[in-house]
């Protein structure tokens, strides 16, 4: 299998799905990139590269760029998924989807429910989220909580470029619109993938490590760090399941209950406020369902109840930490 | 020299680390070449390591638990004559860079993937290490496997002939199209991939559904196979499992899979997260499931390998049929009855040539010495 980078992965399943089905079309900003400008086509492909070389294919019928108005790229998206198309839209950083929340929680959220099941909108918004990047408050937010708890969408956070390829095809082959998550901080991250299309379907946790003393569950670049987190203390004698659920939304409890039930431990990592995360959602889930196995309080490590910093050193501190998650894991295992 | 280094095994192409399950010897006790000394997890299944040399096992280095790269030095063999000064100047000008050179130029292992007839056709080649080697061997695996599945016998059979394992329509890297899916278009398939290869004269190991495409492909083309080695073939036995093979095409999670691939083994702790984990990663991709749903209706249909059987007969080849003990997918009642040459691998469920995969090995290669005749080339 070859070698390629989560970006690489992203790029191959839009092409892939792109050549399979002609419904499938991508609106954002610089998607296609120096629209209207002399010179080189194809330069830009969105604001990370996950596009690039998709015009140049697909043409700018299939590849639109749009201006700067969030609200119109999720509403035209909505309305060319109501009308039958399968759009996949860039919104570039999750921070600006606020600024179209009405197309997304009262419209394409709605569509299927408020119509009798008639009409589906198959759409899906791709979004970078996460720290890491000393981009400040107002562009290093996930925001995936506030997703989450929308019934009619679905949200999907991968953790490999094997788990971005298969969970992307899946996301566009979906009837539903799929929020897609990409941590800005994994792009370059490299892993095997499958040169063929394959589909990865949603509401299946993968367990990334198998253990005994501790299940972890953690999403996207947590999933990574609680990778680390578990070889580091593997070596200290403690044995930690980490389960990565994949899409926050179908969420795979079944796979963490069962986990629980043999461990009798869970730390949840989040990398968002503590408040209504997915941290205090599994736990309290993980509490209602599975109290009787629990041998130890839950602990979540999940950011502080602040803004995202903009200091350097300070949102190193903010994000959770590998030394974090080690210390979390420790003090549950030793109750 | 009396020192022997004891390192973690490459099997297989896409093997980068082992995992040191347990040591079967302790430490200062006597070992024979050849003998069981660890146990290791791959990325793919559990396999023991042999002793690579007679002597005592003077040092564990690497202790149980521990994730080493292959090449890594995990222990050190010596006889009594050597102090234990010897032994740490030993460790300490160990380079494991030389030893993965050296196991990456004496097995010259590629995976190649062309085109045939318009589609894609994956498959392994290990060289012969001799100068003169012997009618080449294909390798064909059973349904839902790949060339991987032949990690533990690749290299032991290259030694005296190149070793070429194909990914048979609708696994691995080949094409997902199957055509029709029977046993013919199968066997025709391989037909058109030999000749690609120029391979005109071939002894074939089959497992499984494989074993059913050598025997289809030697009533088609008995001169092209100088031999067949049936491993738990389809249609070699008295019953295919339909729980099995339907079980593997429904399953849609890890979960569902892992009851079903432990039917496989005779040890069902074999079966590892990774195994399944590599088994859903292939089922995921697009057109697998068609290909498989068409190979169980058509290739392995009861009434297909019934016909099979009944022409097994016919088959001019020598013809070599390795059972499983413990199989509970191609079911045995009494093989005495059969009417080809046969042989039971004990402590081994449907994959023989991996959970006994020393027996199956020397099994295999004196069959195929026996066979080479007088036309080695």
């Amino acid at each position: 299998m070859t070698q390629k980078s989560m970006r690489q992965a992203l790029n191959e399943a839009l092409r892939q799905e792109m050549r399979r089905d002609p419904r499938v079309l991508i609106l954002g900003e610089d998607v296609a990139g120096g629209a209207g400008c002399e010179g080189e086509e194809d330069a830009y492909g969105g604001a990370l590269g996950v596009t690039r070389g998709l015009v140049g294919e697909f043409g700018r019928t299939r590849v639109i760029d749009m201006p700067i108005t969030e609200s119109a790229i999720m509403g035209a998206t909505a309305g060319a998924a109501l009308a039958g198309l399968r759009p996949v839209a860039d919104l570039m950083f999750v921070d600006f989807l606020g600024v179209c929340f009405d197309q997304i929680f009262n419209q394409a959220a709605k569509f299927r429910y408020m119509f009798g099941g008639k009409a589906v909108t198959p759409m899906v918004m791709r979004a970078m989220i996460g720290g890491g990047f000393r981009a400040g408050g107002q562009h290093s937010q996930t925001l995936h909580p506030m997703f989450t708890m929308v019934p009619g969408l679905k949200v999907v956070m991968p953790s490999t470029p094997y788990d971005a390829k298969g969970l992307l095809i899946q996301a566009i082959r979906d009837d539903d619109p799929v929020i897609f998550l990409e941590h800005k901080a994994m792009y370059d991250l490299m892993g095997e993938v499958p040169d063929e299309a394959y589909a990865i379907p949603f509401g299946e946790a993968n367990v990334t490590r198998e253990g005994t003393d501790v299940t972890v569950v953690a999403f996207s670049l947590m999933a990574a760090r609680a990778n680390d987190a578990a070889d580091l203390l593997r070596k200290e004698g403690i044995s930690v399941e980490v389960i990565d659920p994949r899409t926050t939304s179908p969420l795979d409890l079944d796979t963490i209950l069962d986990s629980v039930e043999n461990t009798g431990r869970l730390v949840v990592v989040d990398e968002s406020p503590p408040r209504c995360s997915l941290a205090a959602d599994i736990a309290a889930q993980v509490a209602e369902h599975g109290f009787s196995h629990l041998k130890a309080p839950i602990l979540s490590v999940t950011c502080p109840h602040t803004p995202s910093p903009f200091s350097p050193s300070l949102e190193d501190l903010y994000m959770p930490s590998v030394d974090r998650i080690a210390a979390a894991i420790r003090k549950v295992v030793s109750r | 020299m009396t020192l022997h280094a004891i390192c973690i095994p490459k099997w297989g192409l896409a093997m980068e680390e082992g995992t040191l399950a347990s040591w079967l010897k302790a430490e200062g006790s006597t070992v024979r070449q050849g003998e069981d000394i660890a146990e290791f997890e791959t990325s793919k299944i559990a396999n023991v390591l042999e002793a690579p040399a007679a002597g005592i096992l003077r040092r564990r280095i690497a202790a149980e638990g521990d994730v080493r790269p292959v090449g890594a030095l995990i222990g050190v063999l010596a006889d009594a004559g050597e102090d234990d000064e010897a032994v740490d100047i030993f460790v300490a000008g160990f380079s494991e860079a030389s030893v993965v050179q050296e196991q990456q130029d004496s097995s010259t292992a590629i995976v190649e993937t062309i085109l045939v007839d318009g589609l894609p056709a994956r498959f392994l080649r290990v060289r012969a290490r001799t100068a003169s080697p012997a009618t080449p061997l294909v390798l064909l695996h059973g349904f839902g496997g790949d060339h991987m599945g032949w990690m533990f016998n690749q290299d032991a059979w290259a030694a005296d002939r190149d070793v070429l394992a194909l990914d048979l329509p609708g696994h691995g890297g080949s094409t997902k199209d199957v055509g029709d899916g029977e046993l013919a278009t199968l066997a025709a398939r391989v037909s058109a991939w030999l000749d690609s290869q120029r391979l005109d004269r071939i002894h074939i190991v089959g497992h499984s559904l494989g074993a059913a495409v050598a025997a289809s492909l030697a009533l088609a083309s008995p001169a092209r196979v100088k031999s067949i080695v049936a491993l738990c073939g389809a249609g070699f036995g008295d019953t295919l499992s339909r729980d099995y093979v339907e079980g593997f095409i429904a399953a849609s999670r890890r979960k569902e899979l892992k009851p079903v691939i432990e039917m496989l083994f005779a040890d069902p702790g074999l079966v590892t997260r990774d195994m399944l984990e590599s088994l859903m990663a292939y089922k995921r991709i697009d057109g697998v499931g068609d290909a498989l749903r068409a190979l169980a209706e058509k290739a392995l249909a009861a009434p297909a390998l019934a016909e099979l059987r009944s022409e097994l007969a016919d088959i001019q080849v020598p013809m070599l049929a390795l059972y499983g003990a413990a199989d509970r997918i191609v079911t045995i009642s009494d093989p005495a009855a059969f009417p080809w040459p046969h042989a039971i691998v004990e402590a081994a469920g449907h994959m023989p040539h991996m959970e006994a995969a020393k027996a199956v090995n020397e099994q295999v290669a004196g069959f195929l010495a026996l066979h080479d005749g007088s036309e080695r080339r």
